[in-house]
């Protein structure tokens, strides 16, 4: 990737212009996740752990592979293992990486009031700038996909960066570079769709899986992380992913026609008191 | 393996069986994934369990532990019937047209060979051979009679298929608890590449210790090269037969000889009976065995060459040839030594000493409380690994009390070694690639590199023979020690002298000359008279006059088939297919003209190719020279002869020694005959009428490593706790909850963990009954950060394992035995 990825795009909370938006030519990036071809080795877990450089946490047992229930302020990367039995007696055991899907159209970044908290680059990376969160968790809300954790100590809301750090200069996610089987693939957008769409052709064509496909949800705008699922009618069995994403109601109301009111009731209310004034004049002042 | 890791991704085919790569091999596993995604290769995976292999199979079956000779037994059945082998091959490159002799008795009717002594559980063997003429009438006949038709009713190929033809896929039903359908299903997909004449396709067969740790486990590999040798697939590139290392250089270990019966390069130790060098090589030099008019190159008649570099590179100037070659420094094995038998001589009170490297013996297992009851009974231990673990801790084991604790007399030592990332050396893995290593960080504290410390106790030792001489100091004064810093040797001197050197000006056939003090460009080059000396004679051509061929990092691959032969150095003689003369027709044109290894060029009068030939370079396919090289017959062994292999010369299912059923196949010899067993108070067995009747099987988790993980605080957040995998059904029985603790006891020991309640376990019908699997990682033990801190039972699953173990490997039987589980 090129150094020019970190170009900001769009900024959370921010009026006016985004500084140097649209200045240059570039492309989206995304991940492209290939469940089909995924092992649960947790590599991407521990890589992204080490490269954050987040501590040991006690886990405890939970009846099955999975590390934990969900992803956490201080783990972004979480493996979902899902048993699942088809009505015809076909056993599937689903993996699918867990993890922040960087929407192109972001509910975290809608949502947010502080300026500068969550930034959205021109390659698509969300990311947020913790020194700028204020703490209100309304990102929390706005996620579809339930990602952004808070940190109880320090107030401050934290997920997968995609690695901006590592991206911005050059090298690929942590979570991809560990993963042994290939099934995690990091590229732009447009090839990560091409192989996502040659892989689904290859797994209808060769194996059982008729309904294979692409998991790039078009509620939020498509994602920069994207899934190649056995089903895709279905991606709710792999951990919860929900079929048709979207930003929630409230939020786009928050961002849209209730700040739209919100703003009419404001001038509405400055407009009043300057009748007000206009027909009654200054306040008089009662002397005792 | 017969090939190699990135090899897998020219496959079209994969039986995946008695092994869980994507679980403990995640980063080979990428090679399989590979032939999926590049050549819609297909993958059949068998296990007791829908493992994270089978999540990316496309065809899984679940199999009772301990049931895989009667699957394969049925593979090969169905692969006979229905004409899904490459005749050609089959005629050509393997014994079956041999003729076996008439007094051989298949075990068709009371299920043992012919030559069982019943009161003794000892075999004749001279039954099992072929029929032919010369030798020395003990061994192979020099001439074999053969009937390449294979219509001959005693030809290996006929009696093949009778022995076979039992295993039909009613008895397999039975047997192994895999549905009619289902079995045929799985034939049929991995036959499917035979289908029709094709010879073009290739099929592999993976495996690890899930076939190993049976107390028939040798023989279900056999059955698995059986099917790949009718299939035509050894030798080729994307097939073979492969044994998935399950460490780092466990490879390594093997060809080294760490293992009592083997001294390094697999050559077979002495006995008491070899009274000299000359008897012990006419005892294990083979001499060739074949068809009047074919060839057979017998590799192994090389032997002494072997040996006597060898003797030279361990006793240097001490080995003469009037001394025999100091042959008599070599111990004469009297008697098994290998694990099981060890720790049961300790707790019979034989053996009084124990050093431990590398190693934590007491969870190794199996049979964990008879360990380290025997290790009570040492007077002496010492333990050298990096972390405390439980075996330095043996006394401090769960269940010894304070008072008993005092009563321990064994004293105890701990050395602090080194890690892999601390010293440098190579590893071997299961591709047989020797790679170098370099050091990542100096050991840490007084900790002392390995090698070091054994160097140290071997010079305090011979200086304590120098002094006070003893019985028979002369092996330990006279050991070769010429390293630069003998209290620490450099691994790359030891590597040095391993792939060995001319002791004098030689010549090789073709006159090529080698100065002395030269290092050996390869074992064609060892001599038996003293003028080569080489520590392994597999691994010479290793580290050469051109430099150390295992440091190369050279990552071009003119086959395009993954070969890179600059990268490492493979043995033997950086093969990287072995038998790769098999991937070629009779005419010696590959089969399949895409996935080209070694061929003959009639021009040159030589076999070229982008692999190196393991073959013998000039010999023209006319000629008919054999591929299987180390083999005296010179072909594939459907049949083995004679010693081979301790329970007969077809692979035969026996029951788990612990089975909940009876062996349908002759109800009257249920086990392997010739099992190896032991009698002391702590050997004790579970039977379904006792109570035990939940099959059990014990495995690892991608998340650990063996037990040192325990010590690691990300690996110990990714799996915190000890489990027990049992199935829904089962769980609902004994009204046992995901998280509930759960209680396993076998007739050895208990073990008591939370249970894990999944639907990757069902109940299977065996024999028409209902029985149930369990499994359990071995990861967990009583030293550790969660045990420690108390937060599990701090057992040993290897407390519920049985010391009953494989008559040709020694192999104990961790997969399939008996259990009761309960609710704790």
């Amino acid at each position: 990737m090129s150094n020019g990825t970190l170009e900001i795009k769009a900024i959370s909370g921010h009026t006016g212009t985004v500084p140097g938006r649209d200045t240059s030519r570039d492309y989206a990036v995304a991940k492209l996740i290939d469940v089909t071809t995924c092992i649960g080795c947790k590599a991407c877990e521990v890589a992204c752990l080490e490269w954050n450089g987040y501590p040991f946490r006690e886990t405890t047992f939970d009846n099955t592979y999975q590390t934990m229930p969900d992803t956490a302020w201080n783990y972004y990367n979480l493996i979902r293992f899902d048993e699942h039995t088809a009505e015809d007696g076909t056993f599937s055991w689903l993996m699918r990486k867990d993890g922040c899907m960087h929407c192109a159209d972001p509910g975290c970044l809608r949502a947010c009031p502080s300026d500068g908290a969550i930034v959205q680059y021109a390659n698509g990376i969300v990311d947020f700038q913790q020194e700028n969160c204020i703490g209100c968790q309304y990102c929390v809300t706005g996620c579809p996909f339930n990602i952004p954790k808070f940190n109880a100590e320090t107030k401050k809301v934290h997920k997968c960066t995609l690695c901006s750090d590592r991206v911005g200069v050059g090298l690929e996610p942590a979570c991809i570079k560990a993963c042994p089987t290939g099934c995690l693939h990091f590229g732009s957008k447009d090839d990560m769709k091409d192989l996502a769409e040659k892989r689904v052709a290859q797994l209808k064509e060769h194996t059982s899986h008729k309904n294979a496909g692409v998991y790039d949800p078009a509620g939020v705008g498509g994602t920069h992380v994207m899934y190649v699922l056995h089903d895709i009618e279905h991606p709710e069995r792999y951990g919860g992913l929900p079929k048709d994403p979207q930003v929630p109601l409230l939020v786009r109301m928050w961002k849209g026609p209730v700040k739209w009111l919100g703003n009419l009731a404001m001038v509405a209310g400055i407009v009043g008191v300057a009748a007000h004034y206009v027909r009654f004049g200054p306040k008089e002042k009662h002397e005792d | 393996m017969t090939n190699g890791w990135i090899d897998i991704k020219n496959t079209d085919m994969m039986l995946i069986m008695g092994g869980n790569p994507a679980e403990n091999h995640p980063c080979g596993f990428k090679w399989p994934i590979e032939a999926k995604r590049q050549r819609n290769a297909k993958m059949i995976v068998v296990d007791p369990r829908f493992t994270r292999t089978a999540a990316t199979a496309d065809m899984f079956v679940q199999i009772r532990a301990g049931s895989d000779i009667a699957f394969l037994g049925g593979m090969i059945n169905y692969a006979l019937a229905n004409g899904r082998i490459n005749k050609e091959y089959v005629a050509n490159f393997t014994n079956a047209p041999f003729v076996v002799k008439d007094d051989f008795k298949l075990p068709e009717e009371d299920g043992v060979f012919s030559g069982f002594d019943a009161a003794t559980q000892v075999y004749d063997k001279s039954t099992w051979n072929y029929q032919g003429s010369g030798g020395t009438g003990k061994g192979l006949p020099e001439k074999v009679t053969s009937d390449p038709s294979l219509e001959n009713p005693r030809c290996v190929y006929q009696l093949l298929k009778k022995h076979y033809s039992r295993y039909t896929p009613e008895m397999v039903e039975k047997i192994t608890g895999i549905p009619k359908e289902k079995f045929l299903a799985a034939a049929d997909l991995f036959t499917s590449i035979r289908k029709d004449g094709d010879t073009k396709k290739v099929a592999t067969v993976i495996y690890a210790v899930g076939w190993t740790q049976h107390t028939f486990g040798s023989q279900i590999i056999r059955t698995a090269a059986m099917l790949q040798l009718l299939m035509g697939n050894v030798g080729r590139a994307g097939g073979g037969v492969n044994a998935l290392r399950g460490h780092s250089n466990i490879q390594g270990a093997t060809d080294i000889a760490g293992i009592f019966d083997n001294l390094p390069g697999y050559l077979k130790v002495p006995t008491p009976a070899d009274t000299d060098f000359k008897a012990w090589m006419t005892r294990i030099t083979p001499t060739s065995s074949k068809p009047g008019d074919w060839e057979s190159w017998n590799y192994w008649s090389n032997t002494p060459k072997f040996a006597v570099s060898l003797l030279k590179a361990m006793y240097g100037d001490a080995a003469k040839k009037e001394n025999d070659w100091a042959f008599h420094y070599l111990p004469k094995v009297d008697r098994n030594y290998s694990w099981t038998y060890l720790w049961d001589g300790m707790y019979n009170g034989h053996v009084k000493g124990l050093l431990a490297f590398g190693m934590n013996g007491v969870m190794v297992g199996p049979n964990s409380g008879k360990n380290i009851d025997a290790l009570k009974k040492a007077d002496w231990l010492v333990v050298c690994d990096i972390y405390p673990d439980e075996t330095s801790e043996f006394w401090k084991s769960p269940g010894i009390k304070p008072e008993e604790m005092k009563n321990i007399k064994t004293e105890v030592y701990r050395l602090p070694g080194a890690g892999f990332a601390e010293k440098d050396g190579t590893f071997v893995n299961s591709a047989r690639w020797l790679q170098w290593k370099w050091v990542a960080v100096p050991p840490p504290g007084n900790a002392k590199l390995d090698h070091e410390i054994l160097a140290r106790i071997f010079l305090k030792v011979r200086e304590l023979y120098q002094k006070e001489g003893g019985k028979f100091p002369d092996p330990i004064v006279n050991l070769s020690w010429g390293y630069t810093n003998p209290q620490s040797p450099s691994l790359a001197e030891v590597a040095r002298e391993l792939n060995g050197k001319a002791l004098a000006d030689i010549k090789d056939a073709t006159g090529a000359e080698l100065k002395s003090g030269q290092q050996l460009p390869g074992f064609a080059w060892l001599k038996d008279d003293g003028s080569t000396s080489c520590g392994i004679w597999i691994w010479c051509g290793s580290w050469t006059e051109a430099g150390a061929l295992i440091q190369r990092r050279g990552t071009d691959d003119p086959s395009g088939l993954g070969a890179y032969p600059n990268w490492g150095w493979s043995w033997p003689m950086n093969r990287r297919v072995l038998y790769n003369r098999a991937s070629c027709d009779v005419s010696g044109k590959p089969w399949d003209g895409s996935r080209k290894q070694v061929w003959w060029n009639e021009a040159q009068k030589k076999w070229v190719g982008v692999d190196v030939p393991d073959f013998k370079a000039d010999s023209a396919p006319k000629d008919h020279m054999g591929p299987f090289i180390m083999n005296p017959e010179g072909v594939g062994r459907l049949f083995a002869p004679l010693a081979a292999m301790a329970e007969g010369p077809f692979p035969e299912h026996y029951e788990p020694f612990e089975s909940p059923t009876v062996n349908l196949l002759h109800p009257k010899q249920q086990n392997n005959p010739v099992v190896k067993k032991f009698t002391s108070a702590a050997d004790k067995w579970g039977t379904k009428e006792s109570g035990f009747n939940v099959i059990c099987t014990t495995y690892r988790l991608t998340e650990h490593y063996h037990y040192w993980t325990k010590n690691n605080p990300v690996n110990v957040q990714l799996v915190p706790e000890p489990f027990v995998e049992l199935p829904v059904e089962l769980a609902s029985d004994l009204g046992i909850k995901g998280g509930d603790k759960v209680k396993v006891s076998s007739a050895r020991g208990i073990y008591i963990a939370k249970a894990m309640v999944t639907h990757r376990i069902k109940p299977m019908q065996i024999n028409g009954e209902k029985v149930y699997q369990i499994g359990m990682p071995i990861h967990f033990g009583y030293r550790g950060i969660q045990e420690d801190e108390g937060r599990t039972e701090r057992m040993l699953v290897n407390e519920l394992t049985p010391a009953v173990v494989d008559p040709n490997a020694y192999t104990p039987e961790f997969k399939g035995f008996l259990v009761k589980v309960e609710k704790a």
